[in-house]
């Protein structure tokens, strides 16, 4: 069917994706009854946003100093390519810690918080937004005090990493927070943003997928399923395309 | 005070596999049916097209397709004495959400039980004598045979295409298939799938260690395919993004891709989104459902009057949704009485990981439901007499994709990031290489359910409490399948291995699978079963569960979807040649 | 040869006329009309989706504005309660509605003219039968001067000769039969004839493909590369009858005119639209131009967009998968000259139609957001000059406009 009330493609994609970031909070969904056929309008897609370079959403200039120094050592630049900075990991941490990651969107946050057994799973009311805000701010005084009022960000590569590892083992525990469960955190994001699509503001040229050699978001390996042991040829494609199809002039 | 609609023969809660195969047998039969669901409608073209699906951030990770916690969740514990704490966010099994259930998202493995499964207890009995089985062991025998479900298998394999080997026609052994399988009635719908490089050098390790690997059955089908409803689904691309994402290009088994296109053309079938269901009604007798009551997203509550409530939600909220109702008698593990909530049961999966020499493995090309398996090791294939544990599974190469934010192997010792780390994962991501065991979980007397006493949902219902742990019996089983599994490993002369059987305690954050079963057993005795032969309330007669695995008595060493598309078809004959002709308990 | 009126009684299906004469509402005669509807498609555009039947439909976009199928019902108010027998085949025949007001040519009366008298008063009879439903509906919502229905003398004048259908005595009666179709109820041409700027039938081209609605209408004359000339009598008769045969599946509004239509003719129409279609005289082979070569750089670009975007679905050899992914290796649509369908599916994305014989309704998503004009243009470029395909390149201007006037809220 062609007919129907359509929505401007555009439109009706901003629709549905402000929907789906709300959907999160689990408020914006209608409900509706469908019946006599399978729905279908034309142009409705929920692709991701393509994140864009610019100021920073979420971190202060100090916090997004200090994680792009992190980023840089938990994924140092080599000969293989980028490092976490280049490769956009400290853009890409900024923007989910602006949306609906950071506030833990829809994740069950009803009280009573109470400790509980490692099997039981992570039961603090802290978000990442404010684990991050807290976590940061913790390192730049630990790391102040005995650094002589230097910052992360400033500090000798090695020193960064002492930091880091202190953190890791336990070794260092900034006053405040669980430093191991932040560091692990930092970790966990800082390889979401290296191997995730560049669509959301890491990985940036497909870094990390050219890195290992994976293919990205393609989606048909059928002339290659049998070529065993043989090294998959094309390059990786990120949901945004590659260089590729562009019209050369 | 909710709003009330107009009758409808039949009220569905839930529109996944078990649901809208109900809905599109019951409607085809003439019955005004409408099905509730609590998420959205969701379609291939629309919802992941080979745009987009494929974004691992977003569905493997963020985990887009599933259910919120925020929405409903469950406490857990590993034990009576400890305090159940909720999930707040989902990681160990990962619950679906919306039109199509976890018919969207799953791998599309699609195994039948053993024969042996069926009668499981009455078999150990006589097999190995009864003072055998642990005392706390609650296993019992299924109501049904599976001779009886045959023809059920047959027809949801047939809906979803299946692709796979038979390993015995008719009780005759076919080569290239499982030769420890029940019966079949007919060859696999589709030919097998191609094997990617991993699954082919475990095939051939295998075979060198003398057992008889097959290809998985499965759900990601080898060439397109028209099923008997006229729905035509295609052909597999082996593009690595089953679990946990949607399926861009018609291949993947679902309710959309099977069922949907031929369901909703009929004029007396309606499905009510983003609706949620909170209670079945029952009359003042406490014997008869007189519908449901749901609440819209708007906070508006209705009332959907029915003569026939099937409860086709996960297999989880069934049995919560049976006990917030008042249907059948809560479980008590202190008594052992009450039967809502009893036999609770999972999976017990185990895995060897590897590096393999100059290998290219590119094992991002792979499917969901690939691989091949060997099932020597599965029920009672193999002689338990001095293993000191009942039970098994199948086991294979069963990498279902190199996603890489969660497939990113380095060799053991390495640093967790750094330099070092980089350059380890640069090296070693495509000669990784992992395979698996995927083995029983049957039931105790104290794993169950019940309602939480401390914490609610958004809407001031008693979340569901889970009390479970791997026990000796299970820890056992994975200890010996592991021990196997790594002799195959070593016969591809890995540069380096680490077997990794599971061990307690049940670990509510590391996924292992979603195939949580039982809480509305299945049985012949009303005292140890919430639902007859034909999956319907033994309390309540126009009440059914028809097929989530939540009816599963106890779970045996295959994935649970085959099981319950059969028995979603074995129900749906129940009620039309038996209820609706003589509508009461039909046992 | 057969007997002309013999003939005449085969094509029109009025061998029990005189019985029908003595009584104009006969449960025969209704029960031909109720075909009849089907055969014209009169639901397609009288009854809006969700809507009670032919209570009215939705504004149907025209070149020249907008137009909403009227409520033709037997309303005495809102319908055609008030219209007189002759004055209803007045509106088939002459496109003269109650009254003498004139018609806009949206509604296919170019078409109907050709339809016997019998057939019309039996389209009438039945309508006589339907519940009255009462729904206004502003039909006229064209700008000036095309508003003023007068103006509709002066474009009758210029496009339209109304006269009933003249069977041709060298032909089978199935011939016959699939021509009175294809020409009078059915009304092909209103779609598949390329329109003058005034939005008369080009006489001299019949269906060879017209736009309309944001849709090229394909070719259907039996040129082989443009038009049907690759399928056979079946492969047209399952396209018509289910939307779907090996070489492609139906959407956009072809899909209306199948789910109302063409899937509920019974199999002797069908074969006779196929057996005229196949033989409609128009079409001849036209010539097939050189390809582009591969090391064109649209046609690069086009492959590696084709590579990472088509085919999970079209495969790499453009074969597609019968009843899911349209063939485009050999596909006549692919190469036509108008690439405005190709535009269309490539940026909104479409649904095929959803049949009793083929219910899967796969579906096309959107590219608007993954592909830019260039993009597009360059994966359309390489389809239509790829796997033996050869058609002139798809300019980035054509599928900005398309783009654009998706873009347009209605």
């Amino acid at each position: 069917m062609m007919h129907g009330s359509r929505l401007s493609p555009l439109s009706r994609r901003s629709l549905l994706i402000s929907t789906a970031a709300l959907l999160v909070a689990g408020t914006a969904a209608r409900a509706r009854t469908i019946t006599q056929g399978m729905p279908w309008e034309p142009g409705t897609a929920s692709p991701p946003l393509q994140v864009r370079a610019g100021p920073w959403m979420f971190f202060t200039p100090d916090e997004a100093a200090t994680v792009e120094a992190a980023v840089d050592r938990l994924i140092p630049p080599d000969e293989s390519g980028p490092g976490g900075k280049d490769a956009g990991c400290a853009v890409y941490i900024d923007r989910q810690l602006a949306g609906p990651y950071g506030v833990g969107a829809g994740l069950y946050l009803h009280p009573p918080f109470m400790p509980g057994a490692a099997s039981q799973g992570y039961q603090s009311p802290d978000m990442p937004a404010v684990r991050y805000r807290a976590g940061l701010a913790a390192i730049a005084d630990y790391v102040k005090s005995s650094f002589a009022g230097k910052s992360f960000h400033d500090l000798a590569a090695a020193d960064q990493d002492k930091v880091l590892s202190g953190l890791e083992t336990g070794a260092i525990k900034p006053k405040g927070i669980n430093g191991a469960g932040f560091f692990a955190l930092l970790l966990q994001n800082t390889q979401e943003g290296f191997f995730a699509d560049p669509v959301y503001g890491g990985n940036r040229d497909m870094a990390g997928w050219k890195m290992v050699g994976f293919p990205g978001a393609r989606y048909d390996y059928r002339d290659w399923v049998e070529r065993h042991n043989e090294k998959y040829p094309l390059p990786p494609v990120s949901i945004m395309g590659r260089s590729d199809w562009t019209v050369k002039e | 005070m909710a709003r009330k609609l107009p009758r409808k023969d039949v009220v569905i809660v839930g529109l996944g596999w078990t649901g809208s195969i109900l809905a599109y047998e019951l409607a085809k039969q003439g019955l005004d049916v409408v099905a509730i669901e609590r998420g959205p409608w969701r379609d291939t073209a629309t919802d992941f097209p080979p745009g987009y699906a494929q974004d691992e951030l977003r569905y493997g990770v963020r985990l887009d397709l599933f259910l919120r916690p925020q929405q409903e969740t469950l406490t857990v514990r590993n034990n009576m004495t400890q305090t159940a704490l909720p999930i707040r966010r989902f990681s160990g099994f990962l619950p679906g959400n919306g039109v199509g259930g976890a018919g969207v998202h799953w791998n599309g493995q699609t195994w039948r039980f053993l024969p042996s499964d069926f009668n499981l207890r009455s078999h150990l009995e006589e097999r190995y004598g009864a003072d055998k089985i642990p005392a706390d062991m609650t296993i019992q025998d299924w109501p049904v045979t599976y001779d009886e479900l045959e023809p059920y298998y047959d027809r949801f394999e047939k809906l979803a295409g299946i692709s796979g080997k038979a390993g015995n026609l008719n009780g005759v052994k076919q080569a290239g298939g499982n030769p420890f399988e029940g019966w079949r009635s007919s060859e696999y719908p589709t030919p097998p799938l191609k094997q990617n490089y991993g699954s082919a050098l475990f095939a051939e390790a295998a075979t060198k260690l003398g057992y008889k690997p097959f290809p998985r059955p499965s759900g990601n089908i080898s060439e397109a395919y028209t099923n008997p409803l006229g729905v035509t689904m295609g052909q597999c691309t082996y593009c690595g993004f089953c679990e946990r994402f949607g399926c861009g290009n018609y291949a993947k088994a679902s309710p959309q891709v099977c069922v949907l296109p031929a369901l909703m053309r009929l004029p007396n079938f309606s499905v009510q989104t983003e609706s949620e269901v909170t209670r079945v009604n029952l009359d003042s007798t406490g014997k008869r459902a007189t519908g449901v009551t749901y609440v819209d997203t708007s906070g508006e509550e209705w009332e959907q009057p029915a003569d026939i409530v099937l409860v086709c939600a996960f297999s989880l909220f069934n049995v919560r949704l049976m006990l917030l109702s008042g249907i059948g008698k809560p479980y008590d593990p202190v008594t052992g009485k009450g039967v809502v909530g009893r036999n609770y049961a999972y999976q017990t999966t185990s895995g060897v990981s590897m590096i393999l020499k100059d290998k290219a493995l590119n094992s991002f090309i792979a499917t969901g439901s690939g691989g091949m398996m060997i099932d020597e090791f599965n029920g009672d294939n193999f002689d338990h007499k001095d293993l000191g544990f009942f039970g098994g599974g199948y086991m294979g190469s069963g990498q279902t994709g190199a996603r890489p934010i969660t497939t990113m192997p380095v060799p053991k010792g390495t640093p967790k990031w750094g330099a070092q780390w980089k350059k380890a994962a640069a090296e070693t991501y495509n000669s990784g290489y992992g395979i698996s065991t995927h083995g029983s979980s049957y039931s105790y007397r104290d794993c169950y359910l019940d309602l939480d006493p401390t914490y609610k949902d958004h809407l001031g219902r008693p979340l569901m409490r889970m009390t479970f742990d791997f026990k000796d019996n299970e820890i056992k089983m994975s200890q010996f399948l592991t021990d196997r599994l790594a002799e195959i490993a070593k016969a591809l002369d890995p540069v380096e291995m680490t077997a990794s059987p599971r061990k307690g305690p049940w670990n509510s954050t590391i996924y292992q699978t979603t195939h949580n079963t039982g809480g509305t057993v299945m049985g012949a005795d009303p005292e140890t079963s919430v639902v007859n032969r034909y999956c319907q309330s033994w309390d309540v007669s126009n009440v059914f569960v028809p097929g989530g695995a939540s009816v599963f008595p106890q779970n045996h060493g295959y994935n649970p979807t085959g099981t319950v598309g059969a028995l979603a078809y074995w129900t749906a004959d129940a009620i039309k040649n038996r209820y609706l002709k003589n509508p009461g308990p039909l046992v | 040869m057969m007997n002309r009126s013999l003939l005449a009684a085969v094509v029109f299906g009025s061998l029990t006329s005189s019985a029908l004469a003595q009584d104009p509402q006969s449960f025969d005669r209704v029960e031909r009309g109720r075909y009849l509807s089907i055969l014209g498609d009169c639901a397609g555009c009288h009854t809006a989706p969700g809507g009670a039947s032919f209570a009215g439909g939705l504004a149907l976009d025209t070149p020249f504005g907008k137009l909403v199928a009227p409520n033709i019902t037997p309303d005495r108010e809102t319908g055609i309660g008030n219209m007189t027998d002759d004055e209803f085949v007045a509106t088939l025949h002459e496109g003269r509605g109650h009254n003498g007001r004139r018609l806009y040519p949206a509604m296919p009366y170019p078409a109907y003219t050709k339809m016997s008298e019998d057939d019309v008063r039996s389209m009438r009879a039945y309508f006589k039968t339907l519940q009255p439903v009462r729904n206004e509906v502003v039909s006229n919502q064209l700008p000036f001067p095309l508003n003023i229905r007068l103006a509709m003398v002066f474009w009758n004048w210029l496009n339209f000769t109304p006269g009933r259908f003249q069977p041709n005595p060298q032909k089978s009666a199935a011939w016959n039969r699939g021509a009175y179709i294809v020409e009078g109820p059915a009304h092909c041409g209103t779609c598949h004839t390329p329109k003058t700027l005034l939005g008369g039938d080009k006489t001299a081209m019949p269906l060879v493909g017209g736009t309309l609605q944001g849709w090229f209408a394909p070719d259907i004359t039996t040129d082989t590369r443009k038009g049907i000339g690759a399928w056979s009598k079946e492969d047209l008769a399952q396209y018509l009858k289910t939307g779907v045969n090996s070489f492609t599946l139906a959407s956009g509004p072809m899909s209306e005119a199948i789910t109302h239509s063409t899937s509920q003719m019974n199999d002797e129409d069908i074969a006779a639209i196929a057996t005229y279609l196949k033989d409609s005289g128009v079409g001849g082979n036209s010539a097939k131009p050189t390809p582009i070569a591969a090391s064109d750089n649209a046609m690069r670009a086009g492959a590696a967009i084709y590579k990472d975007n088509c085919a999970a679905c079209h495969r790499d050899s453009g074969t597609g998968d019968t009843g899911l992914f349209p063939k485009l290796a050999g596909s006549a649509l692919v190469q036509s000259d108008d690439p405005t369908t190709l535009a269309h599916v490539v940026l909104s994305g479409t649904r095929a139609v959803s049949t009793v014989g083929a219910p899967t309704a796969p579906a096309m998503p959107a590219f608007d957001w993954r592909l830019n004009d260039a993009q597009v243009a360059a994966v359309l470029t390489y389809i239509r000059n790829s796997w033996g395909n050869a058609a002139a390149a798809v300019p980035a201007g054509a599928v900005a406009d398309q783009r654009a006037s998706l873009t347009k809220t209605p």
